[in-house]
């Protein structure tokens, strides 16, 4: 699903420039339950962002559900993000003068789905979070748990190949960030390959592969316990 | 062109500017101004054509009017500051010389006197005229008729008052006609009431009788005060302005030369000067409109791009969930063409109401000299197509900026 090999990438900073990532090789497959982990400033979020074309690489290769990811033009970014991609971000980026189900829906109305149709997809997605019943209520009105979970709701609603989250607990206190543990592990358990970004061990001791980065480079790529129950 | 009629475009726009209340109102503001400006600034230069139009209207506009004053130049034996009269000789050499340029002319002796009728009197301007001064200057007659060429033959004692005579001089409800007024002690039969033009007035109340018998009543022999020339269609009034002074001064012995034997007034030309003022205020009209209009367009420009700089985070989720830049473009500029539009449609409806207002309190007021204050409806559509003209181009600077930021960063913003 996800191959990248000997990814480069570098920031100019004044007249140096950052190097980030000094030469990652990945390879995941679909429907695996993937975290990074790493410091702050180990470059996860730049990969993530290389993985969810929001940003370009410099060296290397990148391949998403087999297509090589090069010279993208925005348009074309923006096509593909729509149709593999769902992002889960860690301060949620809800619109803020939507209500849940209308920014559940958003993604859809890029895709060109006419209005009731996909409103109608939107509830039923906003249902299996648990929150059809706040369906009408604008983000302000929600707790974190519950923007999170529809923010969820919206990652999952184009049904992607991968799901990206950054950080997706990093804002929630604990008892929340199990129940969006819970829903990411029930979207794998469907076959949905999702990418997680965390520094919290709790959270990568619930996926099944922990990749863990430092200094732009991988430093080790194990199978959790987690993982090798499941396998077994 | 799909996107303009897809109702979720709208709904897009429609969720934006009810979130930006406020900076909705204000960009709206700065276009309402300059369009309300625009409206009401021409409706006002156009009722103020009206109006002067409206003033010149019973008058022929291509009037001549000639009367003697002292002379400036010493000539044939005659010392400078002679005073002398125009005379019924003059008349019939001009009527005879220029048949082909003059229209209509009319000498005119005038006076002032004591009009008595029974126990009540006033001081008047009595008028010896013959009937053309109606065909020059319409009068409007409340009772009878205006004078005749009988009248003029007969030397008849007629006479024609002016409203506000009438009501002087008496009772209320009282019929007028063939009743007798005292003018310097002689009865003369009032024939007719006219009431005075609102507009332009040489005369004032008036009491118009017949030529010949203010010539008889006054002794005024061959003597003329003063005449008004009206001139054909297509004669070159200024030319004949000049010819006839020239025939006159030939006539009386003043030097061609002298500045100020004869003074005169070319109607045509006072009211040329008038429309040329009137054609400078509209051209300023216009600029200050369209002016006003651009600063407007600027605004929303500015706010735009002010908002996209707040909206660079939604910009950038809108990204991520697969906004192409295209649909980014083309929200922001259709949301600036919507608020310039709206704005806009605003303008033009409160200028026009403002418009009414001035028009029915014109009406009832006959001070305010402007008549039927309109705009023209082709002009309101190229204000409008120029509005959404500008609105589309200046939207495109914030729709610009709003794409080059990569989604990356613009998601980075906190």
């Amino acid at each position: 699903m996800i191959k990248i090999e000997g990814l480069h990438k570098s920031y100019p900073i004044g007249k140096d420039s950052l190097h980030v990532l000094k030469g990652i090789d990945l390879h995941i497959k679909e429907g695996e339950f993937v975290s990074i982990m790493g410091s702050s400033g180990s470059g996860k979020s730049t990969l993530l962002n290389i993985v969810g074309l929001l940003d370009v690489h410099d060296e290397g290769t990148y391949h998403l559900n087999g297509q090589l990811i090069k010279n993208m033009n925005e348009k074309k970014a923006a096509i593909l993000r729509n149709k593999f991609l769902g992002f889960i971000f860690q301060s949620f980026n809800l619109i803020s003068y939507k209500t849940a189900v209308e920014n559940v829906a958003l993604p859809l109305y890029y895709k060109g789905m006419a209005r009731k149709e996909r409103l109608q997809i939107a509830l039923d997605y906003l249902e299996k979070v648990g929150l059809k019943d706040w369906a009408n209520h604008l983000p302000n009105e929600l707790s974190g748990g519950q923007k999170q979970r529809v923010a969820i709701a919206r990652a999952l609603v184009t049904k992607p190949k991968v799901v990206l989250a950054d950080e997706p607990t990093g804002a929630l206190d604990s008892t929340t960030t199990d129940s969006v543990m819970d829903l990411l592990k029930d979207i794998n358990d469907e076959g949905m390959t999702v990418f997680v970004i965390t520094h919290e061990e709790e959270v990568a001791e619930q996926t099944k592969r922990v990749v863990r980065l430092k200094d732009g480079l991988i430093i080790s790529d194990e199978i959790t316990a987690v993982g090798k129950a499941k396998a077994v | 062109m799909k996107f303009l009629f897809d109702s979720d475009t709208w709904q897009e726009i429609y969720g934006s500017i009810r979130k930006n209340k406020i900076r909705t109102a204000i960009t709206i503001i700065g276009v309402l101004w300059g369009i309300f400006l625009l409206v009401v600034l021409l409706g006002a230069a156009r009722g103020m054509e009206n109006g002067f139009n409206k003033l010149f209207g019973n008058f022929a506009t291509n009037s001549v009017f000639v009367w003697t004053q002292a002379t400036d130049t010493p000539f044939k034996g005659f010392q400078e500051g002679r005073r002398f009269s125009l005379t019924m000789h003059d008349i019939e050499v001009l009527k005879s010389e220029y048949s082909d340029e003059i229209k209509l002319l009319a000498p005119r002796n005038q006076t002032s006197n004591l009009i008595v009728k029974d126990f009540k009197s006033g001081n008047f301007q009595v008028s010896g005229d013959y009937p053309v001064l109606d065909q020059i200057q319409k009068k409007q007659l409340l009772y009878g008729r205006f004078l005749n060429e009988n009248d003029i033959l007969s030397t008849a004692k007629v006479t024609v008052i002016s409203e506000d005579m009438y009501k002087q001089l008496f009772d209320k409800g009282e019929i007028p006609i063939g009743q007798y007024v005292k003018i310097n002690s002689i009865n003369y039969k009032v024939i007719g009431v006219y009431k005075p033009s609102n507009t332009i007035n040489f005369d004032g109340d008036c009491a118009y009788i017949p030529f010949t018998t203010f010539r008889k009543v006054y002794n005024t022999a061959n003597k003329v005060d003063w005449m008004m020339i009206t001139a054909n269609e297509g004669t070159n009034i200024e030319q004949m302005e000049s010819d006839i002074l020239l025939t006159l001064k030939g006539l009386h012995k003043v030097h061609p030369e002298d500045e100020r034997a004869f003074g005169s007034v070319n109607l045509g030309k006072e009211i040329g000067k008038v429309t040329g003022f009137i054609t400078g205020m509209q051209f300023l009209t216009w600029f200050v409109g369209i002016a006003t209009l651009i600063a407007g367009v600027f605004a929303i420009g500015n706010i735009l791009l002010i908002t996209v700089k707040e909206r660079t985070k939604e910009i950038g989720i809108r990204r991520a969930l697969g906004a192409t830049p295209k649909s980014i473009r083309q929200q922001i500029i259709l949301e600036s063409v919507f608020l310039t539009t709206t704005a806009g449609m605003l303008g033009i409806i409160f200028g026009s109401l403002i418009l009414f207002l001035i028009d029915s309190a014109a009406s009832s007021n006959e001070d305010i000299p402007l008549i039927n204050p309109t705009v023209n409806i082709p002009i309101i559509l190229i204000a409008f197509a120029t509005l959404i003209f500008l609105g589309t181009l200046i939207g495109l600077i914030p729709a610009h900026m709003a794409t080059v930021v990569k989604p990356i960063e613009a998601l980075r913003e906190e």
